[in-house]
Formats: structure tokens, sequence, C-alpha cells
């Protein structure tokens, strides 16, 4: 039988009256590879911040192995630990060598020593091909480089889960790939993964589930995302994934 | 008049300057840091907004940073009496300049912590990080070439209204730049003390600017 890792249920998020994301429920399993895609502007990221709590939300419950992930609660420090999360613009310390982008927060909020956690960056950093980077600063580093790092810097928390936010969206196309293999390998080791992005050709190659979200709700979804990106159902899905498609476009 | 007793003067003239300037900003930091801390932690989209402490702070360092230093110098004398005993002198005049100081670093502490970018901050949330972790390793570790480039402006301000104390007996150059300039129409020893202030000023911002660079790891080739 298959895991529950990631529950939520109707959640509502508004900002005042504008309604970002309206009763909105997915479950994701251990292992599973999620990605939502949609329009600009849909709530997808807004929908990221909320499960690890960067923003509030109106109604609903998120809940991580059963417990819940509330912003002012107690253990949300704990919570937030167990959601690992990859930003578009890599967020790194930029006064901060690699290494100790990645070891600040092992050493500070989980109080591991220093050579264990130093330990383990290098071994991380090696998978992702930047040991010799590791007392670079991020401005030495390409943007591909820099959001490896990123994902490293998460990854040494021992998520449950990685909410990856269009983390290629800032990038040189010939840096998506980089960046993209890694997350392909981390996905062959069963990670479990919420991926938002705009790479279509990625969503199709790693997802176990697609969701097509626009307007706080999911307009179509699929477990057979080969299937969803050749005849997608819907009207809307249609033309959205149309609008990716230039080779149609110079046939037609 | 050049004789050794002018020149000693001086000497210590110096000497209670830079110790004047000094202990004063030490200490304007031991109360305008954390002010300076709370600003940027309360204000809205800060980590924990609070709007009344906000507010209270920002009133407190409008009003103390609107009263100009000469008559904050006389309007605390009882208190400079109270601390040290006396109400001239260099290190009675460290109260003063402690208290002026402050609100200047609260706020200069404040613009600094502000420029760390909400990303790096929230990605320090993401982990878990607890507020004091986030002010101590994100806000000041990554604004420190501001924070520093502050202190060098907060050094050369303190330095000023310590001269601007001499009015009052308050010791160091300042004294003996009025004592000479203006009781004694000594205009000579007026400039020779006008020159080792501007020196010093110079010596602090060229020491500062040359750390915040050392210290910038944002952009340096």
């Amino acid at each position: 039988m298959e895991q529950v890792l990631l529950e939520i249920n109707h959640i509502q998020k508004a900002y005042g009256t504008h309604v970002v994301i309206d009763d909105f429920s997915l479950a994701v399993n251990k292992g599973e590879v999620v990605v939502i895609i949609g329009p600009s502007g849909c709530g997808k990221s807004t929908l990221l911040r909320c499960i690890n709590a960067l923003e509030d939300i109106q109604g609903g419950e998120i809940l991580l192995n059963g417990e819940e992930v509330l912003k002012e609660a107690k253990n949300i420090s704990k919570m937030r630990q167990k959601i690992g999360m990859v930003f578009q613009s890599y967020d790194l310390f930029p006064h901060k060598t690699i290494l100790e982008n990645i070891v600040l927060a092992p050493i500070k909020v989980q109080k591991r020593t220093r050579p264990e956690a130093e330990k383990e960056a290098v071994e991380l950093l090696t998978k992702v091909g930047l040991a010799d980077r590791k007392d670079a600063y991020p401005r030495q580093l390409s943007g591909g480089q820099k959001q490896r790092a990123a994902i490293v810097r998460a990854l040494i928390m021992h998520p449950k889960i990685l909410l990856l936010d269009e983390i290629t969206a800032a990038l040189d196309p010939e840096m998506v790939r980089e960046v993209l293999e890694v997350v392909l390998s981390l996905a062959k080791a069963g990670s479990t993964m919420l991926i938002v992005t705009h790479e279509m050709a990625f969503a199709k190659a790693i997802a176990d589930r697609v969701l097509f979200f626009e307007h706080g709700k999911i307009v179509e979804e699929s477990s057979h995302p080969k299937e969803f990106f050749t005849h997608p159902v819907t009207e809307r899905a249609r033309a959205f994934l149309k609008t990716f498609d230039y080779e149609t476009e110079q046939n037609s | 008049m050049w004789d050794e007793t002018m020149i000693v003067m001086l000497l210590e003239g110096i000497r209670d300057t830079f110790y004047m300037t000094f202990v004063s900003t030490f200490f304007g930091y031991v109360i305008g840091l954390p002010m300076g801390i709370a600003l940027t932690l309360t204000d809205k989209g800060g980590i924990t907004p609070n709007r009344t402490v906000y507010r209270i702070l920002d009133i407190v360092i409008n009003v103390t940073r609107s009263v100009p230093f000469l008559i904050l110098l006389i309007l605390v004398m009882p208190l400079t009496k109270l601390i040290v005993g006396k109400s001239y002198g260099s290190t009675a005049t460290i109260v003063p300049l402690t208290l002026a100081a402050a609100p200047l670093i609260g706020r200069m502490v404040e613009s600094s912590l502000k420029e760390v970018s909400q990303g790096v901050i929230e990605a320090a949330i993401s982990m878990g990080a607890k507020t004091s972790t986030i002010v101590f390793k994100v806000l000041i570790g990554e604004a420190r070439t501001s924070l520093l480039v502050g202190v060098t402006i907060v050094l050369g301000t303190v330095l000023g209204y310590s001269a601007m104390a001499g009015v009052v007996g308050g010791g160091g150059l300042g004294d003996i730049a009025i004592r000479y300039g203006y009781y004694r129409y000594e205009t000579g020893v007026m400039l020779v003390t006008l020159i080792f202030i501007v020196a010093i000023v110079q010596l602090m911002q060229v020491v500062g600017t040359f750390a915040a660079k050392k210290l910038d790891h944002r952009n340096q080739e």
C-alpha cells in the first residue's frame, strides 16, 4: 500500500479579498514526484510557499506524516526542517562560501557537529559535481552551479519532501539541463518532490503525476504524464500546452 | 607658543578625542544595535511584525534625533552628574555622546539590515532557522559591509559632536580649539587642532572603507 506523506485538505489562501488558492486538496505519496504546471500568476508558487508556511493559510490544513504544518505553531521549525525548499533565485547567502551556506542550517538548526555536517556537505557537493567549488562564494558561480548548491543546501537537512519552485526559470538554457539532471537523479533515488516548473519536457520526463493549475484550482490532473502532454483532456490545458509547442505553430 | 606644554596638551587632546569617540560609539552600539534589530524585526514585512513596538521605537528615535546635540548636552547634565559625578571633562561627555549616537545607530543598523534580501531570509526560515539564528547569522552576517560603513559614519559624526562639547568644557581637541581659537584668539592653535580632527576623521574613513571592502564577498574581483 502506498503511504501518504503530504496531505493538503481544502486549503484557502487569499491576500485581502483576492483569492489565490481556492479549496485546494492534494495527497502526495512517499516517493512520488508531482509536477505542477500552469500560467504565471496562477498561484503555483504561493501553493509551495504555503506548504512550508512561508505564507499563512486562511482555511484548510496541511499535514506532513499526519502532523499539521502551522505557521504559528511551536513545532514549525521542526516541520520546516522536514520540508526542503529550493527557490527560483537560489537565495544563497552572498557573504558565505558554498560550504558555509550548506552547513549553516545543519549546525545552527539541527545542532549537528561541524565536521559531520561538512563531511556530508562535501559528499553531496561531489554528487552534484561541485566539490571543487566548496570554498567559492556564490558570486563566483554560474547560475546553474548556484542552483545545484541550493539543492544541496536543502538536501543536507534530510527533508521528507522537496519543494522546487521554478528552479530553472532564472537560468540560461544551457544551465537548465545540469540542474534538471540533478533533480532527475533525486527522483530516481526515490525522493518525494513537489515541483513547479515551466520546463514541459522536464515535467513530462520526471512526473509521476501532473497537475494543471489555474486561478487557484486544479483544472486537470493526470497520473499519466505522457498522455497528458500529448492529449490533454481539457480545452484550457490544450491551449496552454500549445504555447510551448513551436513545431505545430510552424506547420499549421 | 610651541613649547613642550602645548605639544603635551595637543597629544592629550588627541587621546581624549579618541577616548570619547570610541567609548561613546561603543556604548551607542550597545543601545542602538538592539534598537536597529528590533526595528527591522517588528516592521511590517519583518520576521515578527509588531506595529506597536515599531511605532514606539520609531517615535523615540525621531524625537531624540531631532534634539540638537548642544541642547541635549545641557539637557542631560543632571544625568551625566549622576553617572559620572561631574558634568565637564571627557568622561562626562561620553554620556550625552552615547545618547546622541544611539538613535542614529539604531536608524543606521535598521537601514543596513533591511538591505538583506527577503529571499535569503526566507531561505533561512524555510530551513527551520529560529529568529535568533536569522538575526545573528543571516541579517548581521549578510549586512556586515553596510554595518561597517555605518560604524565609520557614526565615528565621524560622534567625533564632530565631541568637538561641539568643547563649548561646555568637554575635553579633547574640540575643547582646545574653542579655548584657544575662540576665547584667546590664537588661530594658529585652532588650525592645528582642526588639522588633527580632519586627519582623524580621514583615518577612520580610510580604515572603515578598507575593512568593508575586505569583508565584501558580493562583487569584488
